[in-house]
């Protein structure tokens, strides 16, 4: 049993770093990742800016040590789930009974969509090789299996939510004394399957997204993977925890399938169940990593329900989706390693493409980094489709 | 006009997948979102790709939908401008 | 951690209303459920944009909730190993041959795995907790250990759990080149003695409460996974101190319920490890009812509960021995490729 989770380290590799060091600088010299597709094949590659991440399969794969023939998912999960491990200093994964809790949305669909331009022409055609992987379990195990994780191998899939999902799972087993340490987080690569799905909802943006903008129309996708790693209390007496995850909640808008209630009921229950967890008020945040998609629907959404919550002092809130854009079911994961690390740090992400205030709300977003900033607890938020709403809660 | 009326009520039926609903218990003039037939955002979506796949008609932003789609009529009347244009 | 199951439901290859009295026999390859009428469950309005594996769950849960007299669940939580195959498939195939032009929203957003999930709190209006495991043969048991875990925290809450499977025919062509499956007729599938299986599809939920009332049909004694034992004999292991860990041995489990499939090599683990823990005692399948598929423990798992209620378990799921006269507990082990095992412990209560 534990009473306390701690994040013992983290890592991510999205579209403005190989790890979180580089992602840092970029926040630091405000460059955002966005830009048009290099690696995926796509006929919209000249119309909606991507973030990629700025390394081939090739290149991933020698960074991960794994085959090239992996699917771009589980080799940015591999690449940030090991990282995340090493970041820690608890030695070897046999020690501990570990467990490895990964979200992502469509698994190793980028093998997928290449094997049914085969497999429509002839039943027979396609090589199996690229869909024996194409299960969101599978990618999780391809990196539990090459880190030695037995002990408890899961995977969560709930849209833009599920990194966050995956970091209370971990939590809950930990608490519960049936593990000592958990990676959790999340993957997604770029796919020709989400590019063109998030096209027929015409969310996307064809500049560069504006999150929390009063002019934004939309959303750039981005990929990558970000892990952080939970333990217990005894093995955080070992070793240099950045903080505590002290709270959580996941509620349903319950409203529609994909769009969120306009006045974001899902997003104000998981705020405020992340608070009542943690024990605290709404005054207490210094500042929110925002789930700042840069849609119409979801800043409002989201703004509507800080605001109503929080009134009438708000934190510091910003997106960094302004940097890297979109990453779906590495969101949760990646966005949990910038607030923990954030809170250790005292920074604030600056928001990037931000002129013009949201008329319904009262606060803007940040919009400079900057560093010595007095925080005591750091919010994260992850709203997703099927009303999906997740808040998490990090404390010194 | 006609035609192009009875030919929008099947295509909106097939893309929607609108079941056990006809053609007839369709209003030329019924209104097609909220109340009358009932349809929603998704919906509003759908039908701009049925402009695209049966009349050739791309809509590039969709916040002129609730007016194009309104009903059956304004749907029809839409489109006959369109190709008038494209000539 | 444990909990009381208040109400089941299952849709399946089988008639639930008439299950185990009359069993469906099928001969092929694979067990295709046999669609109820989902407009008693769901809106006219509603059905148009929900793919078929989207009506199994919901059509599922809705009968769980109604046996359990429960309408607001306080968590709903669901396991699905492939999540939403048709939609995926026909994204896929507008993608590939209109080249990327003129897709359509739905068939993208009812392909998202937390669909079903979404959807089920969406008719309900509820607002509560609610996930989503995508984990192929470990999705059901990580939403009960989700359930349970939620319930260690609020033991007077009642959780809905369970999971949901389909195939269809993109699914089925591309995992039979896998040389999975075989022509076999579902009565002699178990006794056949040759590489492959019958595919099969189905959903089944649960209703979990932390406390017992006088609706609770069974209780969720223990749940627990074994990923990628190294031999037979440390799942033999490993089973033993699961039961040990619920203060019993081998011989106090009235019944097992094991996942036999009608593959040879599949079929031969588990014969290996009942011969070492359960020699001469009572053994029980279901899979010659549902088919082979990730979540398929989940229809067992319902199968039992009724068998609990009953004090009796039909005389064709038994594969060894005879039907025990007294069900206390039975343990359901179930494995996929002999690399995920799930215990699921189930109590008389």
């Amino acid at each position: 049993m534990s009473e306390h989770v701690w994040i013992a380290g983290g890592e991510v590799i999205c579209g403005i770093g190989m790890d979180l060091a580089a992602c840092l600088e970029a926040f630091e010299k405000m460059q955002p990742g966005m830009g048009a597709m290099q690696h995926l094949r796509s006929v919209h590659a000249n119309t909606f800016p991507v973030v990629e991440v700025k390394a081939d399969n090739d290149t991933l794969a020698a960074m991960a040590g794994m085959p090239a023939h992996w699917s771009r998912t589980a080799l940015l999960s591999m690449i940030a789930a090991r990282g995340a491990w090493e970041s820690t200093g608890l030695g070897a994964v046999a020690n501990y009974r570990v467990g490895l809790v990964s979200a992502n949305t469509v698994g190793g669909m980028d093998k997928t969509e290449q094997f049914m331009e085969a497999f429509l022409h002839d039943a027979a055609g396609g090589r199996l090789r690229e869909v024996v992987h194409h299960e969101c379990g599978s990618i999780t195990e391809l990196v539990a299996d090459a880190l030695g994780i037995r002990h408890h191998v899961s995977t969560i899939s709930t849209a833009c939510s599920s990194g966050a999902n995956a970091l209370m799972y971990g939590a809950r087993m930990i608490r519960s004394g049936m593990l000592d340490v958990v990676i959790a987080g999340g993957t997604d690569s770029l796919t020709r399957f989400t590019l063109n799905g998030f096209n027929t909802l015409m969310i996307l943006d064809q500049q560069k997204c504006r999150p929390f903008d009063d002019t934004r129309t939309g959303l750039n996708l981005g990929e990558g993977a970000g892990y952080v790693v939970l333990v217990s209390d005894r093995l955080a007496e070992k070793v240099q925890p950045w903080c505590k995850l002290s709270g959580f909640a996941n509620a349903n808008d319950a409203y529609h399938q994909t769009a969120s209630s306009p006045d974001g009921t899902g997003n104000s229950m998981a705020m405020r169940g992340a608070l009542d967890m943690a024990g605290l008020q709404p005054a207490d945040v210094d500042y929110i990593n925002l789930h700042g998609t840069g849609t119409q629907n979801n800043d409002s959404s989201e703004g509507l329900a800080i605001m109503r919550l929080f009134e009438p002092t708000y934190p510091p809130v910003s997106s960094t989706k302004s940097f890297t854009g979109h990453t779906l079911g590495a969101s949760g994961g990646i966005e949990a390693v910038f607030a923990a690390y954030a809170l250790q740090q005292g920074i604030i992400y600056p928001n990037a493409q931000f002129t013009t205030p949201m008329k319904e709300l009262p606060f803007t977003p940040a919009t400079a980094f900057s560093r010595g900033n007095a925080l005591r607890h750091v919010m994260s938020n992850s709203f997703g489709f099927g009303g999906n709403c997740s808040s998490l809660v990090f404390s010194k | 006009m006609e035609k192009l009326m009875a030919d929008l009520k099947t295509q909106i039926i097939q893309q929607l997948n609108l079941q056990e609903v006809k053609p007839e218990d369709i209003g030329n003039d019924q209104p097609l979102f909220k109340e009358g037939l009932g349809l929603d955002s998704i919906d509003a979506l759908e039908l701009i790709v049925l402009l695209q796949q049966y009349h050739n008609i791309r809509i590039a932003n969709p916040e002129d939908g609730p007016n194009i789609f309104y009903s059956v009529r304004t749907m029809a009347e839409f489109i006959t401008a369109e190709k008038a244009k494209q000539g | 951690m444990k909990a009381f199951i208040q109400g089941t439901g299952s849709i399946s290859a089988q008639d639930s209303n008439v299950f185990p009295a009359t069993i469906r026999a099928y001969e092929g390859n694979r067990l295709p459920v046999a669609d109820p009428d989902y407009k008693q469950w769901i809106d006219i309005k509603q059905i148009r944009r929900m793919g078929r594996v989207i009506k199994m769950g919901v059509g599922a849960s809705h009968i769980s909730l109604q046996d359990a007299g429960l309408t607001q669940p306080d968590a709903i939580i669901m396991g699905t190993a492939y999540g939403c195959l048709a939609d995926t498939g026909v994204f896929l195939n507008k993608l590939v041959t209109q080249r990327e032009d003129m897709l359509t929203p739905t068939a993208f957003i009812q392909s998202t795995h937390n669909t079903v999930g979404g959807q089920i709190a969406l008719m309900l209006g509820c607002h509560a907790y609610n996930n989503t495991f995508v984990h192929g043969a470990f999705s059901l048991e990580n939403a009960l250990q989700d359930g349970l875990l939620l319930l260690r925290e609020n033991p007077s809450h009642q959780v809905l759990a369970g999971a949901v499977d389909e195939i269809t025919d993109y699914s089925h062509s591309i995992l039979s080149r896998f040389g999975l499956y075989k022509q076999a007729a579902t009565g002699a599938l178990l006794q056949s003695g040759t590489p492959g299986t019958m595919a099969g599809e189905g959903a089944a939920f649960f209703v979990l409460a932390g406390e017992r009332n006088e609706r609770s049909q069974a209780e969720l004694t223990g749940v627990e996974m074994l990923y990628k034992p190294a031999s037979p004999e440390e799942t033999a292991a490993q089973l033993r101190s699961f039961l040990q860990r619920h203060g019993l041995q081998p011989a106090d489990v009235d019944l097992l319920v094991t996942g036999r499939n009608g593959d040879a090599k599949g079929d031969a683990y588990y014969n290996t490890v009942e011969n070492s823990l359960f020699a001469g005692r009572p053994v029980a399948a279901f899979k010659h009812f549902c088919g082979e598929y990730p979540t398929a423990a989940a229809f067992g798992m319902w199968m039992v509960v009724k068998a609990l209620q009953a004090q009796q378990v039909a005389g064709e799921a038994m594969v060894k021995g005879r039907a025990p006269a007294q069900l206390k507990r039975v343990l359901i082990w179930n494995h996929q490729h002999t690399t995920h095992h799930s215990f699921i412990l189930l109590s008389a209560c």
